[in-house]
């Protein structure tokens, strides 16, 4: 249990998909005007993670490995049955929200179809391929990388509200300045890399 | 009747005009696919340390883009609107395993060196943007038009941000030393933050020149 904790914070705050490994920028920048739309996409990105990094894991593992059911190595077709799986759940997930909680649904309106092409989900399947994790391992790593990118998109979107108040030079304003503020925050973030998840 | 009206118009398709200059050259300045579309980012960033790999994802996005718009643009009229962006993304992501087979078989330290971030080309909103925004609604040689000039447009800045990377956090351009034994090297410029900085400053000097894009807000 200690291990999955480790791998949870880790992926949250030390490898910090959206301020460590700055992926998925562009729904990060276009939807932090708003402290609001930034919680509903933040949620949505959580849920959608958690949900295709196990389901990643066990088509990589048994349907394209060598020691899979078909018995040959089938990687090659990893990014097109990775993409789909992924824009599948996105439009399932879709169809169960707003089946069940129609209030959910229409506070995430359109983030939720934005979320298939948000490159976190698919880079973190990526990642988790490449780091090699066990099935609980990939679970708690795509919860982790959710909410560390949500803790991010929260935070900048909260720092833009504020600074819509101050005097910005024309031509940096709003876009110019979330550039200049994300980098400020990977910087901030970068500090966290000497924490031994291990301590916690 | 209709038959001679297409064949007409295949024929006009074909034609290079003021229009598809415009097409080439408007994702350049005005539109540009990331500092003002704000498309493909994450490729942006990641991908710009050096001068070498920037070149190679530039070309990679242009093929892709320029292709993908291609046959979605042919397949338009046939795609569902219910399952298109599946069909889309299938293929983008056909694409982008060519590119990714090919690059491993004739440049493979380049390869592991761009690791995820070919991949991730499918995700980038450039693409699936350009696909959305262009080729669902114009024929294939103009989609394909648009999709080079955007491609473009995207690997220019990346091009520039990485020569500006590699040069002050390295002191070398495409491997080869520029700045000599005076340099010390930027450490901060080879590090993620500051191709934001970098793309920050570049929309601002972009914007002051072409007082348009001002966000007014």
């Amino acid at each position: 249990m200690g291990e999955l904790a480790n791998i949870f914070i880790k992926s949250a705050f030390i490898e910090n998909l959206a301020l460590a490994y700055f992926l998925g920028m562009c729904s990060y920048l276009a939807v932090s005007k708003t402290v609001k739309t930034a919680f509903g996409l933040g949620l949505a990105v959580i849920f959608v993670l958690g949900i295709t990094m196990p389901i990643n894991w066990l088509i990589s593992e048994y349907l394209l490995s060598e020691n899979g059911i078909f018995g040959m190595d089938l990687t090659f077709l990893r990014l097109i049955l990775f993409i789909s799986v992924i824009a599948s759940m996105v439009q399932l997930v879709e169809m169960v929200v707003e089946k069940f909680s129609p209030s959910l649904y229409n506070s995430l309106g359109i983030f939720l179809p934005l979320i298939t092409v948000n490159c976190a989900i698919l880079g973190g399947s990526l990642f988790m391929v490449s780091k090699e994790y066990n099935f609980s391992e990939s679970v708690a790593f795509g919860l982790g990388g959710g909410f560390g990118w949500f803790l991010a998109i929260i935070a900048i979107a909260a720092i833009r509200e504020k600074i819509q108040y101050s005097a910005v030079p024309g031509p940096l304003r709003g876009l110019g300045m979330a550039f200049l503020l994300t980098g400020l925050m990977g910087m901030a973030f970068m500090s966290l890399m000497g924490i031994d998840p291990a301590a916690f | 009747m209709s038959e001679i009206k297409e064949i007409t118009q295949k024929e006009a398709a074909f034609s290079f005009g003021k229009k598809e200059r415009k097409l080439l050259t408007d994702p350049l300045n005005d539109n540009n696919p990331i500092t003002v579309q704000v498309l493909g980012i994450c490729s942006a960033l990641a991908v710009t340390t050096l001068l070498d790999k920037a070149l190679v994802m530039s070309i990679a996005v242009v093929f892709v883009c320029a292709f993908s718009n291609l046959i979605i643009s042919v397949l338009r009229n046939s795609i569902p609107k219910s399952v298109r962006m599946i069909v889309q993304l299938v293929a983008i992501a056909f694409l982008v395993t060519v590119v990714e087979l090919i690059l491993k078989a004739i440049n493979y330290p380049i390869y592991v060196e761009l690791s995820v971030f070919i991949g991730l080309i499918i995700t980038n909103c450039i693409i699936m943007g350009r696909l959305e925004a262009f080729a669902m609604a114009n024929g294939p040689w103009k989609s394909f038009l648009d999709g080079v000039g955007n491609g473009i447009g995207y690997g220019i800045i990346l091009i520039i941000v990485a020569a500006i990377r590699e040069l002050f956090g390295k002191g070398t351009l495409l491997g080869y030393t520029i700045l000599g034994d005076w340099y010390t090297p930027n450490g901060l410029m080879v590090l993620f933050p500051s191709a934001m900085f970098v793309i920050g400053i570049l929309i601002w000097i972009h914007r002051s020149w072409n007082r348009n894009l001002i966000d007014v807000s």
